[in-house]
């Protein structure tokens, strides 16, 4: 009989154990989340994250071995990204008459997203470089981390800020938006979008089909201003 | 299915290709997103054809994000003794640009006397 060990070396450097580890963990998220009656604070995603990371601890598993597996899910962000044109050009006709809401939600959240988190790092005393990694924070990863990297941050701390954001707002949209009133499923997924790119377009997909195209137009407008408007930001920083 | 996902991935490479030969500061698939945009407005039944894959890959969109999320936890030390600070950061930032984000919709869906649909 094979030594549980000897399986063990193989199974944990083989990309099958890790693929299956990563869906199955999403899996148990996804039914916790459920199980909860969809509150939002049981993120799927949050859970997946958590449970893969203490396993990998646990087993003392390398990052670079995990996502040798789990690259083939990775994979995937990118056609799905392309997919948002498919909820996009079915609300077309809404799109059309809310064009004006959604120039000014895209500028106002875009700028509020940038100048708020720049001035509350600085007054809580964090230092430039840091500062400059978190400006791009609510843009979607590949923008983010080009953006940051062109204005002189840190991309890799750039990452950890694109996803801790994107989990938050997965997190506050449902609950801050019911206190602000807001009913309008548009506005909602729209600033969402904006505001936590692509994690918060998956969690707006889960509530509404409406909120979520409207929040995958937010996140890719918002990944065009990002680029355009945050090197002057970090103009004035360096300044 | 097949067809759809090739369908989805020759857009992502079209995409990819215009940002780089073009030097855009968009990424790839974002790119690829509006080109199938524009495709669906010019031939509206590549839209009710490539649905149904599209459907079931958005469902699970959080899904994608688990990879990305794992990679980030091993980094998550680099926050060290700002910890405290970036969280705050991070939060209030996130729930300012959602508030101003979505108060600025409806305030101006309001003043153009657009319909609430």
């Amino acid at each position: 009989m094979t030594e549980f060990a000897e399986i063990w070396t193989y199974l944990s450097t083989d990309p099958l154990l890790w693929l299956t580890l990563t869906l199955a963990a999403y899996g148990a998220g996804d039914a916790l989340f459920k199980a909860s009656g969809r509150k939002p604070i049981v993120n799927p995603v949050l859970i997946a994250v958590a449970f893969l990371a203490v396993l990998l601890q646990i087993t003392g598993t390398s990052y670079a071995t995990y996502f040798a597996g789990a690259q083939f899910v990775h994979f995937m962000l990118g056609p799905a990204t392309v997919a948002l044109a498919i909820p996009l050009y079915a609300n077309l006709n809404h799109i059309k008459k809310a064009a004006l809401p959604m120039i000014a939600a895209l500028f106002a959240g875009s700028l509020a997203a940038m100048f708020s988190a720049v001035g509350i790092g600085a007054a809580l005393g964090l230092d430039t470089d840091i500062l400059l990694a978190l400006i791009p924070k609510s843009a979607t990863a590949p923008v983010a981390l080009g953006v940051s990297e062109a204005i002189g941050g840190s991309p890799s701390l750039t990452a950890v800020f694109v996803i801790t954001t994107g989990i938050t707002g997965a997190i506050i949209a449902t609950p801050l938006l019911n206190l602000l009133g807001i009913s309008d499923w548009r506005a909602r997924g729209f600033a969402v979008g904006v505001a936590s790119h692509g994690i918060g377009t998956a969690r707006a997909f889960q509530v509404n089909e409406t909120a979520g195209a409207f929040s995958g137009v937010g996140m890719g407008l918002n990944a065009l201003l990002t680029a355009l408007i945050a090197p002057i930001i970090a103009g004035w920083l360096l300044g | 299915m097949i067809i759809h996902l090739a369908t989805l991935l020759a857009f992502q490479l079209l995409g990819e290709v215009t940002s780089r030969g073009l030097g855009l500061p968009l990424p790839g698939p974002v790119i690829g997103m509006a080109l199938l945009f524009i495709s669906c407005v010019i031939w509206p039944r590549l839209a009710k054809t490539i649905a149904p894959t599209t459907t079931v890959l958005l469902a699970h969109l959080s899904l994608l994000f688990v990879p990305a999320g794992v990679g980030v936890v091993g980094h998550l030390d680099k926050f060290g003794s700002d910890g405290a600070a970036l969280g705050v950061a991070i939060i209030g930032s996130t729930v300012v640009a959602i508030t101003v984000g979505a108060l600025t919709f409806v305030g101006l869906r309001k003043l153009t006397g657009a319909s609430h649909d």
